[in-house]
C-alpha cells in the first residue's frame, strides 16, 4: 500500500510539473533507401488529445510505431514523461505507462471478453508468472475487470468469445485491455478503421469520455476527418513522411498547405 | 454492477460442463482394466495408452495451450526413458528414484534447449526441435557402453514399491502397475490443469491467441515460452520414465523422430484445444495400432488413412465438439 501511495504522490507531483507527456525530437525512420518518416518532432501535453492525420502513405503508422516502440527510429529521440525511451523495448514502455491498440484489432479471439480483460489486468498487476493468487488478490482482479467492463460499456458481452463479436465491440474490448494497463498515454491506431456509422459513433463516444472525463492523454491516428476535428485538441499533419502542420483544429482547417496536400492527393 | 450480475449465471453452466467431463474421464480411467478386454485389449495396453496419452498431453501443453509446435519432443520423452532405465540398471532398484532421475534429465535438457530456441517461431522452431532431438538420438545410439546403443538398454526391471504398510507388486501384477501409472498420471495431469488455470497459464493462452497483443500487454513472451517448454519437457520426461518401467527396456526409438510425429498425430487426432483430447488421440492410436498390426504389418497405412479421415471431417479433432462457445 505504501509504495502504491508513494507512486500516486509521485505521479501527482509530476502531473503538476510542466514536463510534456510525450516529446518526439527529430525522428527519422528509414527502411533501406525509403525514408518513411523524415525529421518529425511533436510535443503532447498532459491530458491532451492529439490526432495525427495525413494522406495515404504520409508515414502516420510508421511514426506511430516509433512512439509505441514497435521499432526504433533511425535517428531522433523519444521522451516519455521526461524519460528517454528511444531504445526501450515494448514491455518496458508498457511498464512506463504507454498502451496501444492496432489498426487491425489485436485481441485473443478464442477467449471471452472477460478473459481478455482478465489477462490484461493480471499482467498489469504483475501476476504474469504467478501459479496462484490469494483470495484478496483475486477479488482485486475481479473488481478491476468489472470496473473496466463498465467504463467501456461492454459488460453485457462479458461472456462472449471476442472472435464472435462485431468489429466495433472487438475494438472496445481491445481498448478495455489497453486501459487495464493503467496507461498514462493511450495510443490508438485508426480506432474506427473499417467500421460502420453506428460503431464509429460508439467508439468516438468512448474516446471522448476517456479524454474529457478520465483525463487520459491520447495520441490517435485517424482517417475519419469528422472524428478528428470533433475530438482532437491539436492536430499534427504529416505528408510524404515530413511534418506539414501542427496546430488546433481551426488552425489546421484554415491552413492552405494542408488543403493543398489533401486536394493534391485527391486530384 | 451489471457485470457482476451478468457473470454469475453465465459462468455456471460451463463449470458444470467441465465437472461432467472431468467425472466421466476419471470413471473411464479408473475402470479401464475392466472394460478394455471388451474392445479386444488387455490391462498393459491400457497402461500404454496412459503413458503415451500423458506424453501427448505434455506436448499439447505447448501445441494446444501455448500455440507453438515442437516436432522433437521425443527427445525429452526418450531422456526420461533412459534416465529412469540407467538408474535402475546401474544405480539402484528403486522405481521412484528412476522416475525422478528421468524427470530431471529430460527437464534439464528441456530447460537448456528451450532457452536456446525461444526466439524461433513456426516452422523454424519445429526444425530446431527436430535437430536437437537427433543429437540426443545419436548420443544414445552411439554410446554403446552406457546405453546399449542400437540394441537398447536391457537388464533392468521396475522394482516393487514398499509403502511401509503394503508392498505394491507392480512387477508381476498388471492391475497394480496400471493403477500405479494412473496415480502418477493423475498427479501430472492435475498439476498441468492447475497451471493452465493460473495467471501464468492464462499468459500462455494469450501468447497462443495473439503474440503481438501479448507482447503489447507487457508479457515477456520469450521467457514465458521458455518456461512452457521446460514445463512440457518435465511432464513428458515423467511419461518417458513410466515408459521405461512399462517395457523394462530403454529403446533408442523412444528418442526418434517417428515418435515425435506420432505424438503430434495423437494431439491432432484427439483435438488440441481440449485438455483431454491428446489422451483420446493416444487411446485411438494405440488401440488401432495394436488391433491392425495383429492383422497386417502395413498397419501404418490404415492408421494414416484414419488420421486423414479424422482431419477432413473433424478438423478440430475427435473432441473438437467440446470446444468453447460464447457463454451469454
Amino acid at each position: 500500500m505504501d509504495t502504491n501511495h508513494e507512486q500516486h504522490t509521485k505521479a501527482r507531483v509530476r502531473a503538476m510539473s510542466d514536463t510534456p507527456m510525450l516529446e518526439v525530437r527529430n525522428a527519422t525512420k528509414a527502411f533501406g533507401s525509403l525514408i518513411a518518416v523524415r525529421d518529425v518532432s511533436l510535443t503532447v501535453q498532459r491530458g491532451e488529445l492529439r490526432a495525427i492525420i495525413g494522406p495515404n502513405g504520409a508515414g502516420k503508422t510508421t511514426f506511430f510505431n516509433l512512439i509505441s516502440g514497435f521499432f526504433p527510429p533511425t535517428r531522433g529521440t523519444i521522451v516519455f514523461d521526461g524519460q528517454d525511451v528511444t531504445n526501450l523495448a515494448v514491455p518496458e514502455r508498457v511498464k512506463k505507462g504507454m498502451a496501444r491498440t492496432f489498426q487491425i484489432t489485436e485481441v485473443f479471439p478464442e477467449l471471452t471478453v472477460h478473459e481478455n480483460v482478465r489477462i490484461a489486468v493480471e499482467v498489469a498487476a504483475g501476476y504474469a508468472l504467478r501459479p496462484r493468487l490469494s483470495s484478496s488478490e483475486r477479488a482485486g482482479v475481479d473488481h478491476a475487470i468489472d470496473d473496466l467492463l463498465e467504463r467501456t460499456r461492454i459488460a453485457d458481452k462479458a461472456g462472449r468469445l471476442v472472435g464472435e463479436l462485431a468489429h466495433g465491440d472487438q475494438r472496445i474490448a481491445e481498448i478495455a485491455m489497453a486501459l487495464a494497463l493503467k496507461p498514462r498515454l493511450l495510443l490508438l491506431d485508426e480506432p474506427t478503421a473499417g467500421m460502420g456509422e453506428q460503431e464509429t459513433f460508439e467508439i468516438a463516444g468512448l474516446i471522448r469520455r476517456l479524454h474529457r472525463e478520465e483525463n487520459y492523454s491520447i495520441v490517435l491516428v485517424e482517417h475519419d476527418m469528422r472524428l478528428v476535428f470533433h475530438l482532437a485538441d491539436r492536430i499534427t499533419v504529416l505528408a510524404e513522411g515530413a511534418l506539414l502542420a501542427d496546430g488546433t483544429p481551426s488552425d489546421i482547417a484554415a491552413n492552405p498547405d494542408v488543403q493543398a496536400a489533401y486536394l493534391g492527393h485527391a486530384a | 454492477m451489471s457485470a457482476t450480475v451478468m457473470r454469475a449465471p453465465a459462468a455456471q453452466p460451463l463449470d458444470r460442463h467441465r465437472l461432467l467431463v472431468l467425472g466421466l474421464v476419471w470413471v473411464i480411467l479408473l475402470l479401464c482394466p475392466f472394460w478394455i478386454p471388451f474392445i479386444g485389449g488387455y490391462t498393459s495396453l491400457g497402461t500404454r495408452i496412459l503413458v503415451l496419452g500423458l506424453a501427448a498431453m505434455s506436448l499439447n501443453f505447448l501445441i494446444g495451450f501455448t500455440g507453438i509446435v515442437s516436432f522433437g519432443h521425443a527427445a525429452y520423452f526418450g531422456l526420461g526413458v533412459y534416465g529412469c532405465g540407467l538408474i535402475l540398471r546401474y544405480v539402484t532398484a528403486s522405481t521412484p528414484l528412476g522416475l525422478v532421475a528421468g524427470m530431471l534429465l529430460g527437464g534439464l535438457a528441456g530447460t537448456i534447449i528451450g532457452a536456446l530456441i525461444t526466439k524461433r517461431r513456426g516452422i523454424y522452431f519445429a526444425m530446431v526441435t527436430i535437430a536437437f532431438q537427433q543429437i540426443f538420438y545419436f548420443i544414445a545410439y552411439k554410446w554403446n557402453g552406457l546405453t546399449g546403443g542400437f540394441d537398447g538398454l536391457r537388464g533392468f526391471t521396475r522394482a516393487n514399491i514398499n509403502l511401509g504398510f503394503a508392498n505394491l507388486d507392480i512387477i508381476k501384477n498388471d492391475y497394480v502397475f496400471y493403477y500405479f501409472v494412473l496415480f502418477v498420471f493423475a498427479i501430472v495431469a492435475g498439476v498441468m490443469g492447475l497451471i493452465l488455470r493460473s495467471p501464468f497459464g492464462r499468459t500462455l493462452l494469450a501468447i497462443r491467441e495473439n503474440e503481438r497483443r501479448a507482447r503489447f500487454l507487457g508479457i515477456n513472451v520469450e521467457r514465458h515460452i521458455w518456461l512452457a517448454f521446460t514445463i512440457s519437457a518435465i511432464f513428458i520426461a515423467i511419461a518417458g520414465g513410466l515408459y521405461a518401467l512399462l517395457n523394462n527396456f530403454a529403446d533408442p526409438s523412444s528418442l526418434y523422430t517417428d515418435l515425435s510425429g506420432e505424438l503430434v498425430i495423437m494431439c491432432v487426432l484427439g483435438g488440441i484445444r481440449v485438455f483431454w483430447g491428446p489422451l483420446l488421440g493416444a487411446a485411438v492410436y494405440v488401440v488401432l495400432q495394436d488391433w491392425i498390426s495383429s492383422h497386417t504389418v502395413n498397419w501404418m497405412f490404415f492408421v494414416g488413412l484414419i488420421f486423414v479421415i479424422v482431419v477432413m471431417f473433424f478438423p478440430r479433432g475427435l473432441l473438437g465438439i467440446l470446444r468453447r462457445r460464447s457463454e451469454a
